[in-house]
């Protein structure tokens, strides 16, 4: 790949695992399948999933903002 | 027939014909180049990217068929949207890697990858034909939502009088993508963004304003409608049935040769990874579109006569525009049903380049004209774009709907079967060609089976294993087979090719 292999540590890439959460939490079905506690009128099952697109994209962007940061630091 | 909401449409189109025209003059180059043409010269910062990527992945009929899922089977059509969640985890860490290599070695399309990483060209030839053939059919699909909303302005849609508005539109997107390439649809998706983000904020605001609020429109729904049948103990029922099709559906989309196209478009990495941050704000609005299914069945559009032939031709795909026909004044039903016909040309043109991309990289320069020049390079993708849309014009035109929708299903199947090349290849050199073309054709043969077996109407294939039945999106099955085959063959394979045999597929 291009300059940002590292030559040291493979631990650069540690931040990438909180991007397993938002996977799990939704292949995780059962612990969403409900219709409360409700938001706003809207069911659990519905709201859940939708704040879920939104966290997933804050952890992405953290993710991202580590490794800019330590690229630059490099 | 509508006459405000029609001029409005109308305006509106002849917006974005222009623009069409008028983006070959943007970051000006030589059309005739091919990574001029389809793929924007590579040039496309964080913004133009993410309008692009999200003009690609959110077609019109994304905007369509999913509330007309939501609004005909419930929760189960909600399956969109924790697919969109798994969608950037894996845009973020796998594709800034396949970008950085087709950078660096001048490929345009995930063929030319596969064909320099695996040396192989029958390899390639089968990732090609695979992007193509399971393209078409998404390009057809598009046309059909178009044609669903001129049915709902009042035009009849029937009839050689009745096909115009879709061939006029079809000439149009024809025009400027051969003269503009890519560069007309990623202009044309900013205005397909604004158009679509207000109609969509209009909507989510004005339309439970009218019901009644939320609770009032949840609580018009059939209870078994609005959660997930659980589980019995004899199947794992509609959980896994949603999982797979989320779980497939993402590891699928950015297979398509469009998403190809979008992802090798851009400047650079990072221009990605920044993208798989601020994509999801489009799957936000296709959360919220979801909802738009049971706003519909809230709004009774389905027992109003007036809509009464709408739903006999389009059947639930009529959901949406007769939701908005009924709740908004015209001249916005034209700003939200322009927004629709437009999110179809966008995807559309997108599309029909990827596959002309392919078409010339890997088919006619491979197979047919290893020396053509880079000008004749250019000027077969142009012509075989418009080859593409004219077959998909061609295909709404003559066939009913439901095959196009059918051909889509098994097009994600077979477009799945690509994972195997395409990720493997990227991360370790240990996978030989034979074993993985061995894996994709019985992984193609397995996946169309499991769909024949549902007569083709649904992609869910009931596996029956140790005594129970799970449920599982036909794609997900065969590919992991695929997969499997890939890995357990290869040192078969390695073990024939040092016999000399592996000589063969050069």
């Amino acid at each position: 790949m291009t300059r940002e292999t590292p030559k040291g540590s493979r631990l650069r890439y540690l931040p990438r695992l909180l991007l397993i959460i938002p996977v799990l939490a939704m292949l995780w079905v059962p612990s969403y399948n409900k219709l409360e506690p409700a938001l706003a009128g809207i069911p659990f099952f519905y709201w859940y999933q939708l704040a879920w697109i939104l966290i997933g994209a804050a952890l992405v962007l953290i993710v991202y903002l580590i490794e800019m940061g330590i690229t630059r630091r490099t | 027939m509508n006459a405000t909401a029609t001029i409005i449409f109308v305006a509106l189109f002849l917006l974005i014909t222009w623009l069409g025209f008028v983006a070959a003059r943007w970051r000006q180059a030589d059309l005739n180049l091919l990574h001029e043409w389809g793929l924007g010269g590579r040039r496309f910062g964080t913004m133009v990217t993410w309008f692009l990527l999200g003009g690609d992945l959110y077609t019109a009929y994304t905007f369509i068929a999913v509330p007309a899922l939501v609004y005909g089977k419930g929760a189960m059509g909600f399956f969109a949207v924790p697919y969109t969640v798994l969608i950037y985890p894996a845009l973020y860490v796998v594709f800034p890697r396949l970008w950085a290599v087709a950078h660096a070695r001048g490929h345009v399309t995930a063929a030319d990858f596969v064909r320099d990483r695996f040396d192989s060209r029958m390899l390639a030839l089968a990732i090609a034909a695979t992007g193509v053939i399971a393209t078409m059919p998404y390009i057809a699909l598009q046309l059909v939502g178009m044609e669903v909303v001129i049915g709902a302005l009042g035009f009849p849609t029937e009839g050689f009088i009745g096909h115009m508005p879709l061939v006029i539109a079809f000439l149009i997107l024809a025009a400027f993508t051969y003269k503009s390439g890519l560069r007309a649809p990623a202009l044309i998706a900013i205005v397909k963004d604004f158009l679509i983000f207000i109609t969509v904020i209009a909507a989510v605001v004005v339309i439970p304003a009218r019901l009644g609020g939320y609770a009032a429109i949840f609580a018009k729904v059939p209870q078994e409608k609005l959660l997930l049948a659980a589980p019995t103990g004899e199947s794992f029922g509609a959980y896994s049935a949603y999982t797979t099709l989320a779980l497939g559906s993402a590891l699928a989309l950015f297979l398509y040769p469009h998403s190809m196209t979008g992802i090798l478009s851009s400047a650079h990495g990072h221009v990605i990874r920044r993208n798989a941050a601020l994509l999801p704000a489009y799957s936000f609005i296709l959360g919220l579109i979801a909802l738009l299914g049971y706003m519909a069945i809230a709004a009774g559009v389905g027992e109003d006569p007036a809509h009464a032939a709408g739903f006999a031709r389009y059947g639930p795909n009529y959901a949406v525009p007769a939701l908005f026909l009924a709740s908004f004044q015209p001249w916005f039903v034209g700003v939200a049903f322009a927004s629709i016909a437009i999110g179809a040309l966008v995807p559309a043109a997108i599309m029909s380049i990827a596959c002309a991309n392919l078409f010339t990289r890997n088919l006619y320069k491979e197979f047919l004209r290893p020396d053509c020049t880079e000008a004749q390079e250019a000027q077969m993708a142009k012509i075989v774009s418009l080859v593409v849309k004219i077959g998909a014009v061609v295909f709404i035109l003559a066939l009913p709907q439901a095959y196009a929708i059918q051909l889509q299903l098994l097009g994600g199947i077979w477009i799945i079967q690509l994972l195997p090349s395409i990720l493997l290849g990227l991360y370790t050199r240990s996978c030989n060609a034979p074993a993985l073309l061995t894996g994709w054709a019985v992984g193609l043969a397995t996946g169309t089976y499991m769909a024949a077996t549902q007569d083709f109407a649904s992609s869910v294939y009931p596996l029956q294993a140790f005594g129970v039945t799970i449920p599982s999106y036909a794609a997900l099955y065969s590919v992991l087979l695929n997969l499997f085959l890939a890995i357990v063959l290869t040192p078969a394979f390695n073990l024939l090719g040092r016999q000399g045999l592996a000589a063969a597929d050069r």
